[in-house]
């Protein structure tokens, strides 16, 4: 009975959201009062509704319904309760309704925080979420009900969760990464609306600019938390793997990173509005085409063996309908779109456009390389090759490499026109000291030259000395430094705490790279292996018993130079249910380098197989993410957008009422 | 003109989206390899059994041989390992394999928890033989003639089925071949 509820629920939330996609849409373009007010209800409606079918199916899971298909198939009676209720995520049907439901809770938080923007506008915007929540909803109720039942014979008991997915990583990962992907779909409809009604200003790119950032810090938390998550699960000590699956959110983020400062621009200059809209529908289309991807098996289908092509063609039409119609609109309107000022070759808005541009091909040649191999064998009558890390590499890490030097220029550059001797004045020490640095600080740690690693921590000392030199000029005419940093704007610290995360992932990907060394060795207890300036003593193993697993754990003493460091367990299970072996490997992990040890199988010698790693910086990497989305949360709490809204409104009042005289409607 | 510049992406995502349709509709599994009837790329790597020595192409059996792309992450191989460990026993024909995109000490952890069936496995750890080869994913497998040259290619995993119905025939059809 409780499952139907939850089917009913959806069958509701399906027709809220066909009649939200509608009338205000219609509403607004004719002036109808009564019918733009619908907006706001209908939103909230859908998310009420929603979120009743999340909670039915988390209690389906809960009391263990084993008749609700979905549930049989990941789930089991055994399986500890955090992750029952995180199972609702583990499969296809689940992770679309909670993907769906994180949809209308964005559209809540529109509805909430929009108190400031005009009703029509408000009204266009929650109007093409709901068209897009309608697809997802219809495409659930066809092919993809999570509240499928077997009847009459229901399962005794369900299949159990995939056992890899039973970690925290799997707690908090996904929600966070279909977050950041939603998100994205609140620029979306800002600019599909603004697309719509014509008013294409920098008002609208100033309400847009909170949405990107918090879409964009928490799909940049969803990423790095994914990438956290395979480093100390999958055990063998990467943290980037350049994965088909882990590809379109890369793809996303990169499109999202464009789009944030394309908005800044857009905002502060009245110029790139095209680019930015343009910038907006890539990033939503990034993040269906992810779904389609991960979703449809397309990628995967050689390995998948229970994929359904009527999902894939069901995205695909929406994708097409969704981001095709966008993009004609965009072609048809477009026009409409004049920029307000003009700027010199060397300026702020010139290196933004460079950037945005190396972000768009770096993300264009993500995407080549992840559907090359289905493309290459669509064109080519069936041929398949397939493109691995390598082609990734050659490509991305260059592109960044350009990417940061223009980073520097960019930040310490001024709007409309920079003279080329001021920026040489103000970047020449920061380049000197750059290169200095990252000559001298690698040798002196570890007495060799790396050209690599040399290069790596040159580039993240330019941004970051770039940061001290911007902040230093910024407050050169104030009476002390106290007094000048207080002058700063708090989205302008958003902007450089950011941007001081992107240098500390840049050196430490690059010196994490450079420096793993890693050690596969046999050792008997007793014996003692070095590897860089630790020396590995293994005392032995001994056997434990689990809730639901027996294990073999190894004690590991850690020496570095002569003196002890720690102690280190890396373990051997065996899940008693499924008879899964399973590696729990040992990480100390440090500012400055992971020690990760991996226990291999017993000899009959009673020696064991085993590897040690160590990862110097591989730390630094999702710190920086950390930094980075830190960032644009403090930017989105800039009290400016906050108080201008207010402005704008009573300035656009007046205005609206000259422009009604002066200007034809747009629509 | 200015104003057609702007459908420029609308043309673009359609292309994309017409391939991603014709993908929708391809079966993988049953598509032959580029390189059928074309020689082995040239290779130069080391391998799991062999410690430090590397191999190239004159060290493959110069009768027909399967090689055989697999890896200790790869379920389906553990899965086809039988059918290989008994082909080899029978030594019905010398395989090869080609550990792709592994770890050394795994891949060797592997082939001690669930037997060789190679004569050695190329270690190929980052896949740029498997791109040469134009590989998928493990497991695959191919059928190379005396001369090194491929004259089959299976996508996934061998059953008793396919090893019945199409390994087996290709194979003895190469032999038959270079007995000619």
């Amino acid at each position: 009975m409780v499952p139907e509820l939850g089917h009913f629920s959806l069958i509701l939330a399906f027709c809220l959201a066909v009649v939200l996609g509608t009338i205000p849409l219609i509403g607004a373009s004719t002036g109808n009062r009564l019918w733009i007010s619908l907006a706001r209800p209908l939103a909230t409606g859908l998310f009420v509704f929603l979120s009743l079918c999340l909670l039915v199916l988390g209690y389906s899971f809960v009391t263990d319904d084993f008749s609700v298909m979905f549930v049989a198939q990941h789930s089991n009676s055994l399986l500890p309760l955090q992750y029952k209720v995180t199972a609702v995520w583990g499969g296809h049907e689940g992770s679309f309704l909670f993907w769906t439901w994180m949809l209308s809770g964005w559209m809540l938080a529109v509805c909430i925080f929009s108190k400031a923007m005009p009703d029509d506008f408000v009204a266009r915007v929650l109007s093409i979420m709901g068209l897009i929540a309608a697809g997802y909803t219809m495409f659930m109720i066809a092919t993809s009900n999570p509240f499928d039942r077997v009847l009459p014979i229901s399962p005794a008991d369900g299949a159990d969760l995939n056992s890899a997915l039973q970690d925290f990583g799997f707690i908090i990962h996904p929600p966070s990464l279909y977050m950041g992907y939603v998100g994205f779909s609140v620029v979306f409809a800002f600019a599909i609306a603004a697309l719509i009604s014509g008013r294409l200003d920098s008002a609208w790119a100033r309400w847009s600019r909170p949405w990107a950032n918090a879409a964009w810090a928490i799909l940049t938390i969803g990423i790095a938390l994914g990438s956290w998550w395979a480093y100390y699960e999958l055990g063998w000590g990467g943290w980037w793997a350049w994965d088909p699956v882990e590809n379109p959110p890369m793809i996303n983020w990169l499109i999202g990173t464009a789009l944030i400062h394309s908005l800044a621009v857009t905002e502060k200059r009245g110029v790139f509005k095209s680019w930015t809209v343009l910038l907006a529908i890539m990033a939503f289309a990034a993040s269906l085409l992810g779904t389609f991807i991960t979703r449809s098996g397309l990628l995967t289908s050689v390995h998948a063996f229970a994929s359904d092509p009527t999902r894939g063609v069901y995205i695909l039409g929406f994708l097409g309908f969704v981001i095709g119609g966008s993009l004609l609109l965009f072609a048809f309107r477009a026009p409409l779109m004049k920029s307000e000022f003009g700027f010199a070759a060397i300026s702020r808005e010139v290196f933004l456009l460079i950037n945005n541009i190396i972000l768009v091909v770096a993300s264009a040649a993500i995407l080549l390389g992840t559907l090359y191999p289905m493309v290459y064998q669509a064109v080519s009558g069936g041929e398949l090759i397939s493109v691995g890390p390598p082609y990734f590499n050659i490509i991305f890490v260059p592109l960044m490499s350009v990417l940061v030097i223009f980073l520097g220029m960019g930040s310490v550059s001024r709007w409309k026109k920079t003279s080329l001797g001021y920026l040489k004045k103000q970047l020449l020490i920061v380049a000197a000291a750059a290169l200095v640095l990252g000559l001298a600080l690698p040798l002196a740690l570890t007495l060799e030259f790396s050209f690599g690693a040399t290069f790596a921590t040159a580039l993240g000392l330019w941004v970051v000395l770039g940061i001290v030199q911007d902040i230093r000029l910024k407050s050169a005419n104030k009476p002390n430094l106290l007094a000048g940093l207080k002058s700063l704007a708090v989205s302008y610290y958003g902007m450089q705490i950011a941007h001081f995360g992107f240098a500390v992932i840049l050196m430490g990907a690059g010196l994490t790279s450079i420096y793993s060394i890693e050690k596969s060795v046999l050792l008997s207890p007793g014996q003692t292996v070095g590897l860089g300036r630790y020396e590995f003593l293994f005392e032995g193993t001994e056997h434990l018993s689990g809730p639901n697993f027996e294990a073999e754990r190894a004690t590991f003493q850690v020496i570095r130079d002569g003196s002890f460091v720690r102690e280190l367990h890396p373990e051997k299970r065996v899940y008693t249910a499924s008879r899964t072996p399973s590696t729990e490997m040992a990480i100390d992990a440090g500012f400055t380098r992971d020690l990760f040890i991996t226990l291999g199988e017993e000899r009959d010698s009673g020696a064991w197989s085993m590897s040690l790693y160590i990862k110097p910086f591989v730390r630094w990497v999702w710190l920086g993410a950390i930094l980075m989305a830190m960032g644009a949360i403090v930017a989105v709490t800039d009290k400016r957008y906050r108080r201008l809204k207010a402005r704008t409104l009573e300035k656009q009042s007046v205005s609206s009422a000259v422009k009604d005289k002066t200007l034809q409607p747009a629509s | 003109m200015s104003r057609l510049k702007l459908f420029i992406p609308v043309i673009v995502f359609f292309v994309l989206a017409l391939m991603l349709w014709r993908g929708l509709s391809l079966d993988p599994r049953t598509l032959p390899s580029v390189l059928i009837d074309k020689p082995l790329p040239e290779f130069s790597l080391q391998t799991v059994e062999l410690g430090d020595r590397v191999v190239g192409k004159a060290d493959l059996p110069d009768e027909p041989f399967l090689l055989n792309i697999w890896g200790s992450y790869c379920l389906p191989c553990l899965q086809e390992n039988p059918i290989l460990m008994a082909a080899a026993e029978e030594n019905l024909v010398p395989i090869v394999g080609v550990n792709y995109k592994d770890k050394l000490n795994l891949a060797q952890l592997w082939l001690d928890d669930n037997g060789s069936p190679f004569e050695f496995s190329i270690l190929d750890e980052s896949g740029r033989l498997g791109i040469d080869l134009g590989v998928y994913g493990a497991p695959e497998t191919f059928v190379v003639d005396g001369n090194g040259v491929i004259r089959y290619k299976h996508i996934g995993v061998i059953d008793y089925e396919t090893w019945e119905d199409e390994i087996k025939p290709a194979i003895a059809a190469v032999k038959a071949e270079s007995t000619q």
